[in-house]
């Protein structure tokens, strides 16, 4: 699905390296975990996948499914089924989170050569996604993530997945600023969408988010690279011995 | 640029075929006085340093474009009446409460309620700032509406046409409403090729007003209004202007507030795309609380693009012994492009030490990390850049009372945005 092969990314306005010939690949129906310390790159990673300004690749390639993501404006990226839940979710005052999906959804359904949901149809389709992951009908009349805490900003993220129905899913530190009860929640509602026809990428600093959303994969990223992957075990390893070891290893 | 001795021509011009005669009279001689004493603003006047005059001196207007056709804002129920290049077209019958007049049919007779107004208003607002423009007005209208309501909340609807391509419009309204009664005025479009329109509004004491413009969407405008309003205890002014592009509108609101507990609202949107032709978007504000607990707010937003100018000065003046006044100002652009501008003076002079007054201005472009969420839910960037534009005007709109009206404004701003026809 996903293949990352030898990128290279360095900051547009710094000219300062981040990536350093990453090599990843995301099987179809499988979900990688990313873990690595503060200032690894995995941050960098997400968003220049899904075509953020302020990066310039230098080197290597990123395909989904064949197509190069790379050369891609960010809209088409997410119409070839890439979806990024941002670790900040952006306000967006006066703008009601129903327009704000079905612009997104429409504009994706148009790209992709199919027809535009009619308002009826479309509120069909939100209302039972919300059902399923739990989320209040009321949270899709507010404006997109204003006055929104921490954990519903990242429910209504996980809300956006499943209405957009992405096959390749970037959950960027979902976990971060969540207590154990909002975590799980969102959790939960991850594990709703696993597929066999779609693979996500979860990164994250600490084990406890993938107590709840179980990974197949767990790869250890540092300075720019993904220096060790293994099963769920080394994440647990991670949290009991800290980065260190894997660290002064790769070296 | 203009000579002084040109000018003068030009405004002699300009005066020799005022209306002479009827209740009007006295106001219109002590207006001319009044005009010729203060001349026609140059660009070294402290209020016409943003905004270049010269269209509004010359003697003749130049000849506009035909204006784009657009569907009237409209209310149900609402009385509706329409100025072609300042003709008036029928009175519609009005409610028991409510008397409809003309100014251009009114003028002969010599007693009228609008007496006390016509050229009054004016004339009080223009201390300390001139406003040749309205003595202008005041001097040469021929024709407007006399609007009185007594009881009741009729609505007024008000629409205008250019009349021919090179029309020269002068229009003055006098509105009166009663103790406890309500006024909705809708005003719509261009009302000639170079338009002057005052509003003089009396409100006694638990008068409601609330006004609705759009100025058109046509890019070739040439337009001055000013609304003068005078604001007893306890009654209530909302003013909300739309307008889109336009050579040069300047709108000036000059509101007096001279009752307690008194509230006044001025609020408007402006969106400027310099693409065809340059646009001037000026809004100028003066807000003067002279009584105790009264409540002012001014909230204006400009969108502006491809060279396009937007202008705010507004002013809030705390007489002395105006005590707990709760005055707000907020002015605010967001520039699309590096080649557009924004020109903004936010003033306040306070003679009173309990208030409570803030004022904030902000230039700004769009949030890039804003644009990359929308865009990377697959929204393109234009469609992007237009949602953060309705993001941005949201809290201006929101002082629109009425959601049928509100939602009209909303129309021809989504398409504006070109976010109409997807929807």
């Amino acid at each position: 699905m996903l293949k990352i092969q030898n990128l290279h990314v360095k900051l547009e306005a710094e000219d300062k390296p981040i990536l350093k010939g990453l090599d990843l690949t995301v099987e179809t129906g499988k979900v990688h975990a990313i873990m690595g310390p503060n200032g690894s790159g995995k941050s960098t990673l997400s968003y220049v996948l899904s075509g953020r300004d302020g990066y310039e690749v230098t080197q290597g390639s990123a395909e989904l499914d064949g197509v190069d993501l790379l050369s891609q404006e960010p809209e088409e990226r997410a119409t070839e089924g890439l979806f990024l839940a941002f670790q900040y979710p952006v306000e967006i005052p006066g703008v009601g989170n129903m327009t704000f999906l079905r612009t997104a959804l429409n504009a994706q359904r148009k790209a992709r050569g199919e027809a535009e949901l009619s308002a009826g149809d479309f509120l069909k389709l939100v209302r039972e996604k919300a059902r399923a992951l739990k989320i209040d009908a009321e949270m899709l009349k507010r404006p997109v993530n204003v006055g929104f805490s921490g954990g519903e900003k990242k429910r209504n993220e996980i809300l956006q997945m499943a209405v957009l129905e992405p096959k390749m899913c970037i959950l960027d530190e979902t976990d971060s600023g969540l207590d154990v009860d909002a975590m799980k929640l969102v959790a939960d509602g991850v594990n709703a969408l696993r597929a066999p026809d779609r693979a996500f990428l979860v990164i994250t600093h600490y084990q406890r988010l993938l107590d709840h959303i179980r990974p197949d994969v767990v790869h250890i990223m540092a300075d720019g690279r993904i220096i060790k992957t293994g099963g769920p075990e080394l994440a647990l390893e991670v949290e009991q011995n800290g980065y260190a070891d894997l660290l002064a290893e790769a070296k | 640029m203009a000579t002084e001795a040109k000018l003068r021509d030009d405004l002699d011009t300009r005066l020799r075929d005022a209306p002479r005669g009827g209740f009007t009279q006295a106001a219109r001689v002590a207006a001319r006085a009044r005009l010729l004493a203060m001349g026609l603003p140059g660009r070294r006047d402290e209020y016409w340093r943003f905004t270049d005059p010269a269209e509004l001196n010359a003697a003749l207007p130049v000849a506009a474009e035909d204006p784009v056709a657009e569907a009237p804002l409209s209310a149900d129920g609402a009385l509706a009446l329409r100025f072609d290049g300042g003709r008036a077209g029928p009175v519609p019958a009005a409610p028991a409460g409510c008397d409809i007049g003309l100014l251009g049919a009114a003028d002969a007779s010599d007693i009228h309620w609008a007496g006390s107004i016509y050229g009054t208003l004016e004339a009080s607002g223009q201390m300390p700032v001139k406003r040749p423009f309205a003595a202008l007005n005041t001097v040469t209208a021929t024709e407007g509406l006399l609007l009185r309501v007594t009881s009741g909340k009729p609505v007024v609807q008000v629409e205008y046409g250019v009349g021919s391509r090179d029309s020269d419009t002068y229009l003055h309204h006098c509105i009166r409403v009663a103790e406890g009664a309500e006024l909705t005025l809708i005003e719509a479009g261009r009302a000639g090729a170079r338009s002057n329109i005052v509003i003089e509004v009396d409100l006694a004491p638990g008068a409601r007003f609330h006004h609705i413009r759009a100025q058109g969407r046509d890019a070739d405008r040439r337009t001055i209004t000013h609304i003068f309003a005078r604001i007893s205890a306890g009654a209530s002014f909302k003013s909300f202007t739309y307008g889109e592009n336009g050579r040069l509108t300047r709108n000036e609101a000059i509101l007096d507030i001279v009752g307690d507990h008194a509230v006044a609202h001025v609020a408007g949107v402006a969106l400027g795309n310099g693409a065809v032709q340059p646009v001037l978007q000026d809004d100028t504000v003066f807000i003067t609380h002279g009584a105790v607990g009264c409540e002012s707010r001014q909230v204006y937003k400009k969108v502006l693009r491809n060279g396009a100018t937007g202008v705010f000065q507004g002013k809030i003046l705390v007489k002395p012994g105006a005590q707990k006044t709760d005055g707000y100002q907020i002015s605010q652009s967001l520039l699309l492009d590096e080649d557009s501008q924004f020109l903004a003076k936010p003033e306040l002079e306070i003679y009173a030490d309990d208030v409570k007054c803030s004022h904030g201005s902000t230039t700004g472009a769009i949030d890039e990390t804003a644009l990359f969420y929308l865009r990377s839910r697959g929204v393109g960037k234009d469609r992007a850049t237009a949602l953060l534009v309705l993001s941005f005007l949201a809290d201006a709109i929101a002082e629109i009372e009425d959601p049928a009206l509100a939602d009209q404004i909303v129309a021809r701003l989504e398409d504006w945005l070109g976010l109409g026809e997807a929807e």
